[in-house]
């Protein structure tokens, strides 16, 4: 069993995000491993511990990131959790990719990966907490051919089948598919481990296999802002909102509210 | 207005909720608009759809293996709105900010070389005629501009991007079937549950008015669907009380993302998580006991007290002004 789970280096959500030249900025320091990645990767090592021993010593979680240098962040903490192997795409020719050019720059180190040895699912949070786009899970399925099961809740490998239950807006399913496959988990699919102490220590030396676009075979051409089908002409903080009136409840606070909504016009 | 023609995704076809009228006006203003759906529409969304100027409906036909539950799966949808733009020379796409309808129109990008832009809150067009989605990131405290460079724009739109409102005049509405290939690999659908809505309120994801609890509510949901019901808000939660099984659904950045007219969070301390899935509303109204509680920092108006007197007070006064008029 080869899982390659994707991750993403993302702006701390506490931290104070913002664009320039209308990019976001991404400063070590104030990154982090997407949260909901870490979903992702506790379903993969989950699949890999439930396996018998043979198979068990047998399998190989790769976490794979496309990011500049402090993307490597990332990949540490996936190293603590618990991945065997971790692999960063970077290119200057990756700035600006839109959500295809991701999944193609993704897709395209899956399939260099598959170089070595199949791999049998690829495995995504259900979203990056930068973008929040949702799409480029089911785009790296697309690109790869596999199909995808998406927004899991619940998980389920038996026999090398993968069944999932999801919620959507409109139902709830049950998806099932046989191996090679794309899963991505919700944030109720798991709660994910405490990095392990030893794991932590080795994680800081561990090889982080760094690829360029030439590695892959990928032209620069489909990727970044070259390949990109949407450019981003303007970024602006929105306006503060005014101070806002606060009101002490001593016994009419209910009454304040109905008539501020009045007052309003939000009634 | 041009001569565009504009293809608007209508699934489940059976009625047409007030974020596909967003969408139809929303279309209106950018050139002809006609609409895509995986089955046949009822009667009273064809209505609904007439006086919304509506005058084709391209219907899927599908392979036969891909009927049923199937046809709502992402792959498939994005393979029926590539082949409507190729059957129908469209210029613009645009769907419902859902998570599936967000994946079938990123595919349907894809398999048309064609920009997409995913969660706009405003689209309109460039002084060179291209079309142009605007976006609220980083918990609505950035806003972002995007210009579609491809012949085809592919655009997801939140809900309360505009208000509907129905065509200068109602038109008579025809569905027309057209063959969808699938080739695409699916997975199997082995069961499929439709959500059950509760009539008597707005979804979530579409309502202009909408009233959360939390951690304060000590699982008490009862004032809070009470103020809602008096606003005919719908209701809420953050992700605490749902994980805490009060509630079933969760306003935050992994759960529904609201940008409503007027958002009150009642108990709701405004962790970044919740923070990140309402802070793009409009009016932000906050009912906490805590007076530290950090959503008193984002809001326009703030009580401190405890929610259980609050709100049933406030709905009171409420019903009275809608009594009174």
């Amino acid at each position: 069993m080869r899982i390659v789970v994707l991750v993403k280096y993302v702006p701390d959500i506490d931290a104070d995000r913002r664009f320039e030249d209308c990019r976001v900025v991404r400063t070590p320091g104030e990154g982090t491993l997407n949260e909901l990645d870490e979903n992702a990767l506790e379903a993969a090592l989950r699949i890999v511990e439930s396996l018998d021993d043979d198979a068990r010593t047998a399998a190989e979680v790769v976490a794979l990131t496309v990011a500049p240098e402090q993307g490597d962040l990332a990949l540490r903490k996936a190293f603590q959790m618990g991945v065997d192997r971790g692999v960063r795409v970077s290119d200057d020719a990756l700035a600006g990719s839109d959500y295809a050019g991701t999944a193609a720059a993704l897709a395209a180190a899956v399939r260099r990966l598959e170089a070595d040895g199949p791999v049998d699912l690829v495995i995504t949070g259900m979203a990056a907490l930068d973008g929040l786009g949702s799409v480029v899970p089911a785009l790296v399925a697309a690109e790869l051919g596999r199909p995808a099961l998406t927004f899991a809740k619940k998980v389920a490998l038996t026999d090398g089948v993968l069944e999932v239950v999801r919620e959507t807006d409109e139902a709830t399913e049950t998806l099932s598919a046989p191996l090679p496959a794309l899963l991505s988990v919700a944030d109720t699919a798991n709660t994910p481990r405490m990095p392990n102490f030893k794991l932590i220590m080795a994680a800081r030396t561990k090889a982080i296999e760094a690829w360029t676009l030439a590695d892959l075979g990928l032209d620069a051409a489909l990727v970044g802002d070259a390949g990109a089908r949407t450019t981003t002409t303007h970024a602006a903080p929105r306006p503060a909102r005014p101070e806002v009136e606060l009101v002490q409840d001593k016994g009419s606070g209910g009454k304040d509210l109905a008539e501020y909504l009045i007052r309003h016009d939000l009634v | 207005m041009t001569n565009r023609t504009v293809l608007v995704l209508l699934d489940p076809a059976a009625e047409v909720r007030s974020s596909v009228l967003e969408l139809l006006t929303i279309g209106r203003d950018l050139g002809r608009v006609e609409v895509v759906t995986l089955e046949s529409p009822s009667v009273e969304a064809l209505a609904r759809l007439g006086t919304h100027g509506v005058e084709t409906v391209h219907q899927a036909e599908l392979p036969a293996a891909v009927r049923g539950d199937a046809r709502h799966l992402p792959a498939v949808v994005a393979a029926t709105l590539a082949a409507a733009v190729r059957r129908t020379d469209a210029d613009v796409v645009l769907a419902p900010s859902t998570f599936a309808a967000k994946e079938a129109v990123a595919l349907a990008g894809h398999a048309l070389g064609a920009g997409v832009i995913i969660d706009a809150a405003g689209v309109t067009e460039d002084a060179d005629g291209r079309i142009v989605g605007t976006k609220r990131v980083f918990a609505g405290s950035w806003d972002t501009t995007s210009v579609v460079t491809t012949d085809v724009a592919l655009l997801t739109v939140r809900a309360n991007a505009v208000v509907p409102k129905p065509a200068d005049a109602a038109v008579a509405t025809e569905v027309e079937g057209f063959a969808v290939p699938v080739d695409a690999p699916l997975p199997a659908v082995t069961q499929r549950v439709p959500v059950v809505r509760d009539a008597a309120r707005p979804t979530l994801e579409e309502a202009a008015v909408v009233v959360a609890g939390g951690r304060g509510t000590g699982g008490d949901f009862g004032p809070v669907e009470d103020l809602a019901d008096a606003l005919g808000a719908a209701v809420g939660a953050s992700r605490d009380a749902v994980f805490e099984g009060w509630f079933d659904r969760y306003v935050g950045q992994t759960g529904v993302t609201v940008a409503p007219r007027l958002y009150i969070g009642a108990g709701i301390s405004g962790a970044p998580h919740h923070r990140g899935g309402m802070q793009a509303s409009q009016v932000i109204v906050a009912v906490n006991a805590d007076p530290e509680a950090p959503i008193f920092e984002i809001c326009d108006f703030a009580v401190v007290g405890d929610l259980a007197d609050v709100l049933p007070q406030a709905a009171e006064v409420i019903r009275a002004h809608k009594a009174a008029r």
